[in-house]
């Protein structure tokens, strides 16, 4: 599917998607509730078929953070691009590892280092720092006087 | 070196192998389950050499962050510096002359296969033949040659800049190159001599962790790990960039799925890394190696995400811009992260010496996955 059609047949699937102008891809924009339904539904549905989770990235704006999952049909070859919203306060969102395995991996990742929790998540600990350690890194506030050198 | 914990309810032995072992080339810490020899479930543990690679970049500019990325996967410090280029290059819309992108494409192969030569010495010394290490070092040492003349460096070269390369090629280069072509291709096959036929090493790679090709998507393996379970995953076929579109070389596939059959794919990409090479070395078109940009690069608010094909697998670079000189956010998609999320999977139902070799087969860098 192009981008176009995807954006027909996604917004058929869920009337409450967001979708982005721009972009090389077809971006949409989901509430944290809807994920798990979405997730399942683009993974499976007949003529989707994401079934390569490609890219994890979470975001944080400050005021919220923003979880984008980067998406591929190896079928297909079309991709698509999920962006989640999420509370500053508590960032907390339902796991896609039992979906997409590699996920379980890219959602440790973003827990130690963005402090974002995930549900249901099999083996939720800190991947690259050590488990004593205290905040969390790539957050905009993060302070860390002995291990980041200001210029 | 291998030290052992405790036993669990089950009676079954835990131990850890790392993070300063041989067979993880680098600082990998495995703690692996086991009954009797047998591999009930194997945890990596990561972060001995995390940088926070994402958070220094975002402090620095878009010049100065591609040299960064050259310490991720240091095998493919090219092709990492060149990922980062071009996601610069896409969000500032700049146009790579023509020299610049056959350049590009050179560098890129000989360090696919500086890289394979790596792995391939490394690979079968993990299983016991040390000599194919040797070999592989004396061939690798020409290409550093080649490296170290026209860009300086043999290992974290930092040649690729948004807008074409650092500087243009060392006039020996095209002559070196050939050289090195004709002197690699009587050594290929030397090395299948040496290693693809050895009925020890056979059966020490066929039917050994296996990963079925909804396993591999799944789990996000790319490059020849994916490829080894015969999915088709080349960056440089389906997303082509640069002149790899005009290029004739084939996308090598092996269905087996197991550590032969990875082992397979990258001999194979050898001989197309050659075959590249070959078609481009006596037609670098001649003008600018670089275009002319702006001293200090902005790159307008918006995403951008470019994604190469390293030694390793899809290497993913996305960039979130605010329109500041530095970016918010940028996240590194390895390819060696992806990769080693399978490795649990692969090895259960083994034998503790079976995990030497489907790790070698991963290819596993480990400033890569920790970054």
């Amino acid at each position: 599917m192009n981008k176009e059609e995807l954006k027909i047949r996604l917004g058929e699937l869920f009337p409450a998607a967001a979708f982005e102008e721009g972009g090389e891809w077809t971006t949409v924009t989901i509430d944290a509730a809807e994920w798990e339904g979405f997730a399942r539904e683009i993974r499976w549905a007949e003529g989707l078929a994401f079934d390569y989770l490609f890219c994890v990235t979470a975001v944080d704006w400050r005021t919220h953070f923003t979880m984008v999952y980067h998406l591929t049909s190896t079928l297909h070859r079309h991709t698509l691009v999920v962006k989640v919203k999420l509370d500053h306060e508590q960032p907390v969102i339902r796991t896609v590892s039992d979906i997409w395995r590699t996920a379980e991996f890219h959602e440790r990742e973003a827990f130690d280092l963005m402090g974002v929790v995930f549900t249901g998540h099999p083996d939720l600990r800190r991947l690259f720092m050590t488990d004593d350690w205290k905040g969390w890194p790539l957050r905009k506030d993060y302070e860390d006087p002995v291990n980041m050198i200001k210029l | 070196m291998i030290e052992e914990v405790g036993t669990t309810e089950q009676g079954d032995l835990v131990i850890n192998v790392g993070p300063q072992h041989p067979s993880t080339h680098g600082v990998l810490h495995l703690v692996i389950t086991l009954n009797g020899e047998t591999i009930k479930k194997v945890e990596p543990h990561l972060g001995y050499i995390h940088r926070s690679i994402e958070k220094m970049c975002e402090s620095l500019s878009y010049r100065q962050f591609i040299y960064v990325t050259s310490r991720m996967d240091y095998l493919s410090s090219h092709i990492n510096n060149h990922g980062c280029a071009l996601c610069v290059e896409k969000g500032m819309q700049i146009e790579v002359p023509a020299r610049a992108k056959v350049i590009r494409v050179l560098m890129d192969e000989l360090t696919r296969l500086a890289s394979h030569q790596l792995w391939w010495g490394a690979m079968a010394m993990d299983v016991g033949a040390l000599t194919p290490f040797f070999h592989a070092f004396r061939e690798r040492e020409t290409i550093n040659d080649i490296m170290e003349e026209t860009c300086g460096a043999r290992l974290t070269m930092n040649y690729m800049v948004p807008g074409g390369v650092m500087a243009d090629i060392h006039p020996n280069f095209q002559k070196r190159v050939k050289e090195f072509l004709q002197f690699f291709r009587t050594k290929i096959d030397e090395y299948d001599e040496l290693v693809t036929g050895n009925i020890i090493f056979c059966s020490r790679m066929k039917g050994i962790g296996y990963l079925s090709p909804e396993s591999a998507v799944s789990y996000g393996c790319t490059g020849p790990t994916a490829r080894g379970s015969g999915i088709s995953c080349d960056i440089r076929k389906l997303y082509p960039y640069e002149v790899y579109g005009e290029l004739q070389f084939d996308e090598v596939t092996v269905a087996e799925g197991d550590c032969f059959a990875r082992y397979m794919v990258r001999m194979q990409e050898m001989r197309q890394s050659l075959s590249i090479i070959e078609q481009l070395i006596d037609n670098i078109p001649e003008g600018e190696f670089q275009a002319k940009t702006k001293a200090v690069l902005k790159l307008p608010k918006g995403e951008f995400y470019s994604r190469v094909e390293t030694a390793r697998g899809e290497f993913g670079v996305y960039i979130i811009s605010e329109g500041a000189t530095t970016p918010y956010r940028i996240k590194f998609r390895s390819p060696g992260f992806s990769n080693l999320s399978a490795l649990d999977h692969m090895a259960r139902g083994h034998k503790i010496g079976d995990l030497v070799a489907i790790m070698g087969t991963l290819d596993l860098v480990i400033p890569d996955i920790d970054r």
